[in-house]
């Protein structure tokens, strides 16, 4: 039963990771249509720039370190991202539809060997930023760190939502992803709101970078992209485009996985071992769009004649 | 008036079958002259270029033609592949002639294909993406990993020691003798490869324009009138991802017996992906664009590392950075500057070009929609 | 009386809670122009995409010449005869003129994989035969000149009518056509009229939804009027007129 618990925390936050990044590609797909293929390495940088600044200011107590190495990684994500949507996407938002997704391909290319260029091939430890202690619940262990993954990340959520429902840009971006044209003629300046987007989803996505590093004390420039195609997943699976799906499928993609890694073995008799996590998120995947050909909780569009 | 015309179809005809001759002769020459000037690792460069052009002209058939975004479709190379490298080593002890492997790769990655397809018939565009790259990621992933309890593929280290590409006794392994004439090994399989490359470009030549070709084209168009036209949308889509994988299992086959060696990290996403940008760089559904960006993508990286080396050091003297990462930024750089200077492709076809041109203002209408 | 061509007995489709069609039974007799009027959101096009396989319709049956149609297969209901256009017109954009309509022959012909690849004899033939047919039609509905054009650079009026010919070559029985005349000018609907008597003339009934009520009651033999999913009136337009029940549904509309 303890693992069980266990399997459900640990997948709570990584589903929480998952759920940020998520929310980047979703939020970008609803406005544009456009599958950022960039934004997993805008994690990655995320992490890199946090993990070199935690160990620039080594020495000096957290609550000093954590928000500096926080904010100099959401600057340097939010200025990627900016840059990536004016330079690689702007100009080809009339270009076929493929087009821009190759663009996309190729900026991921090109963060993922400028971010080897600039801190190498290596694999780098990431710096233990809050002490070690383990919290007992329900007979399974959670660190500070995790408590502080899951409360961190569940504020952004909160704040994103209440960005995106409450406030004047929260009202021009749904205008905007709900018809582009129509918001323009409402007065909205559609290359600031998808200038926007870009830039509040880089933020996540480098909060998100310092998280998944810190959980497994590791960074390394290739890490952005499996971690995208997850998040991407998660996105798809709980309905692209839509935020609340994007958390939705973010965390519940963790669980499964972390659940499915703990008992793949015991549930296929020993055939399949816990190298075949990475499957599950794509099982699922094939599995729910099967069924609901939009995702869990995305919009029906019925075939109109 | 009609001697003008018919005579300008005779020049039109005279010229077209001069232009083809040349491009026979160069085709034919080529390997001599790029194995004399460049030597043989450029000479297998070529043979790669010949089997990605045969990949690229098959994710066109699903992609280009049909307009369903297949983002895993290295699957189907590595199905051919591994059929070859499992009938055809020491791996199981079995050695399957050739002329039985090949077409069995064609056949069970087209079976695969229609296989993984119908799973996904109901899905619209990038939700089908996702989707056919899951499933290429599942079929690497059980390559890695399917050596235990049972040792099929031999897990991440691969197959090693395949038999070389042997017909009626005569291997390309090593150079042959034909009348005389001595071909190396690498010139051999050249023209193997070029005679496949042959028949997959007018199997696609032909298809193109045929029934089932506008059947494609129409369910790319528009899927609802596609079916009001009568069309079985389900079965002309099994049918791309058919005929799509079948060129990639002949491919992968190939591929095998070529290199002698298969292991899972050769059909991982990123192979998947740069098929995708030689078929969307080259010009979607336009062969001649496609069979040109099948041989710009392969040339391109390897042009890129056998240069970001030796200039560093003409320049500083040095090697400053790490020449491996600065090629493969010179090339994502490439893929960007390309779509956003010619974001119909390199070559279009005519219509599609005239299309961008004229068609921007429609576009925008339609995604308002 | 002519033979029943199509005979719709209580069907219904709903989105949710809203009825969309509510038990609508409908007789179409063979060689007719059947018109199918109605306020905005009455249920006339839900009735066209359940007749034509779209939509899955929650109850009731449609027999065509007798036989029970199957639901929910387009195709199908194409390769039994019913072919349709559509409100907001849906051309392959990317293909010429004539090539949208040699993709409405793909019912009625056969040529596969190995065919089109060989070019056997056969292939050759009906390949030469698709082209020539779809050259004719082209010609019928008057948009032969603009033959190898993109349809996406038709006029309007063109596309409108290269959509018929496309619907035209799947070789219907009944030919379904959703507000044909709609953006049209007073000249192109008088084409438009004849275009649409002409095809009666060649023996192919025709199911009309049209807006244009001076149309529609100078064309059609019966109509049938739906309002909120329910059919109120069906006779000869000239009691459809004078019906109260249908001035009441329109008032304040044209056909008053």
């Amino acid at each position: 039963m303890d693992i069980f618990i266990q399997q459900i925390i640990n997948g709570l936050v990584l589903g929480s990771i998952y759920a940020l990044v998520a929310l980047g590609y979703t939020m970008v797909y609803g406005i544009m249509g456009l599958i950022n293929f960039a934004h997993g390495e805008v994690v990655m940088i995320g992490a890199m720039v946090a993990l070199f600044v935690i160990k620039a200011l080594a020495g000096l107590p957290v609550f000093v370190t954590l928000p500096l190495a926080l904010a100099a990684a959401a600057g340097v994500c939010m200025a990627v991202g900016f840059t990536i949507e004016r330079v690689a996407y702007r100009p080809l938002r009339r270009a076929p539809k493929l087009a821009p997704l190759i663009t996309a391909i190729g900026v991921s290319i090109i963060l993922q060997n400028l971010a080897m260029l600039i801190w190498g091939r290596n694999y780098h430890a990431f710096p233990p930023i809050l002490p070690t202690s383990d919290h007992e619940i329900f007979g399974a262990t959670i660190t500070s760190l995790q408590i502080v993954i899951i409360v961190i990340a569940a504020l952004m959520m909160a704040g994103l939502t209440l960005l995106v429902q409450r406030t004047r840009l929260g009202r021009a971006m749904r205008a905007t992803s709900e018809n582009p044209p129509i918001a323009q003629l409402m007065g909205v300046n559609i290359n600031q709101i998808i200038s926007a987007t870009f830039v509040i989803g880089s933020a996540l996505a480098a909060v998100a970078g310092l998280m998944v590093s810190a959980n497994y004390s590791i960074a390394h420039y290739y890490m952005g992209f499996m971690l995208g195609l997850k998040a991407f997943t998660a996105a798809v699976l709980g309905g692209i485009g839509n935020l609340a799906g994007a958390m939705l499928g973010g965390i519940l993609l963790g669980i499964i996985e972390s659940l499915g890694a703990g008992y793949i073995g015991d549930l296929t008799g020993g055939f399949l071992g816990s190298h075949y996590q990475d499957i599950f998120a794509f099982f699922v995947l094939i599995g729910v769009l099967i069924f609901r050909p939009s995702g869990l909780i995305g919009e029906r569009i019925a075939e109109r004649a | 008036m009609m001697a003008i015309t018919l005579d300008s179809l005779r020049t039109d005809k005279r010229s077209a079958l001069i232009a083809t001759a040349a491009i026979g002769i160069l085709l034919a020459v080529a390997p001599f002259v790029v194995g004399s000037a460049l030597g043989n690792s450029w000479l297998r460069i070529l043979d790669f270029a010949l089997l990605y052009i045969m990949l690229a002209l098959g994710l066109n058939i699903v992609v280009g033609f049909a307009g369903l975004l297949d983002m895993g479709y290295i699957a189907f190379y590595a199905v051919g592949a591994y059929l070859y490298a499992l009938l055809a080593s020491p791996h199981f002890g079995l050695h399957v002639p050739v002329w039985i492997i090949i077409p069995a790769g064609a056949v069970l990655a087209g079976v695969a294909g229609a296989l993984l397809g119908a799973p996904t018939l109901r899905l619209r565009g990038d939700y089908l993406a996702i989707v056919t790259l899951g499933f290429g990621e599942i079929v690497r992933i059980f390559m890695n990993n399917l050596n235990a309890p049972v040792n099929i593929t031999n897990g991440p280290q691969g197959i090693s020691s395949i038999d070389p590409i042997n017909m009626g006794g005569i291997t390309l392994a090593k150079p042959l003798t034909v009348m005389g004439v001595t071909i190396p090994s690498l010139h051999a399989y050249y023209y193997l490869f070029l005679a496949l490359t042959l028949l997959i470009v007018f199997v696609s030549i032909r298809l193109e324009d045929s029934r089932i070709g506008r059947a494609w084209v129409a369910i790319r168009e528009d899927e609802i009138a596609a079916k009001a036209c009568g069309i079985n949308t389900r079965n002309i889509k099994l049918l791309a991802f058919t005929m799509g994988a079948s060129f990639g299992g002949v491919a992968g086959g190939l591929f095998a017996g070529f290199q002698g060696f298969v292991s899972p990290e050769s059909f991982n996403l990123m192979e998947s992906v740069m098929v995708l940008c030689m078929v969307v760089l080259g010009g979607m559904g336009h062969i001649p664009g496609v069979i040109l960006g099948g041989v710009m993508l392969t040339v391109l990286p390897e042009f890129f590392r056998h240069s970001a080396g030796p200039i560093q050091q003409a320049l500083f003297g040095k090697i400053l950075l790490d020449p491996e990462a600065l090629r493969m930024l010179l090339f994502g750089l490439a893929l960007v500057v390309v779509m956003l200077y010619r974001p119909a492709g390199l070559w279009p076809s005519t219509i599609r070009r005239r299309e961008f041109r004229n068609g921007s203002a429609s576009d925008v209408l339609k995604e308002g929609e | 009386m002519k033979p029943v061509l199509l005979l719709a007995n209580a069907i219904a489709k709903h989105f949710g809670g809203v009825k969309a069609l509510n038990g609508v039974s409908l007789t179409i007799r063979e060689g007719e122009i059947y018109g199918l009027i109605g306020p905005n959101g009455a249920g006339k096009t839900t009735f066209f995409n359940v007749l034509t396989g779209l939509y899955h319709p929650d109850g009731g049956e449609l027999l065509f010449e007798g036989h029970k149609l199957r639901a929910s297969t387009p195709h199908v209901a194409t390769q039994r005869g019913i072919a349709r256009t559509f409100q907001n017109i849906r051309l392959f954009g990317n293909m010429t003129a004539l090539e949208n309509v040699m993709v409405g022959r793909h019912a009625r012909t056969r040529a596969g994989v190995f065919g089109g690849v060989l070019r056997t004899r056969r292939t050759r033939a009906e390949e030469a035969a698709i082209h020539r047919r779809a050259e004719e039609l082209l010609h019928y509905v008057g948009v032969a000149h603009r033959a190898d054009d993109l349809a996406k650079h038709l006029s309007y009026g063109d596309q409108r009518r290269l959509e018929i010919a496309r619907a035209l070559a799947t070789e219907p029985k009944l030919l379904a056509l959703d507000e044909p005349a709609a953006g049209m000018n007073g000249t192109e609907t008088e084409s438009l009229r004849t275009l649409i008597e002409g095809i009666r003339g060649d023996g192919i009934t025709v199911l009309l939804i049209e807006h244009d009520v001076k149309l529609v009651m100078g064309l059609c033999d019966r109509v049938a009027v739906l309002d909120y999913g329910v059919k109120i009136c069906e006779d000869v337009p000239a009691i459809v007129q004078k019906d109260p029940k249908v001035i009441e549904a329109y008032l304040g509309g044209s056909v008053a």
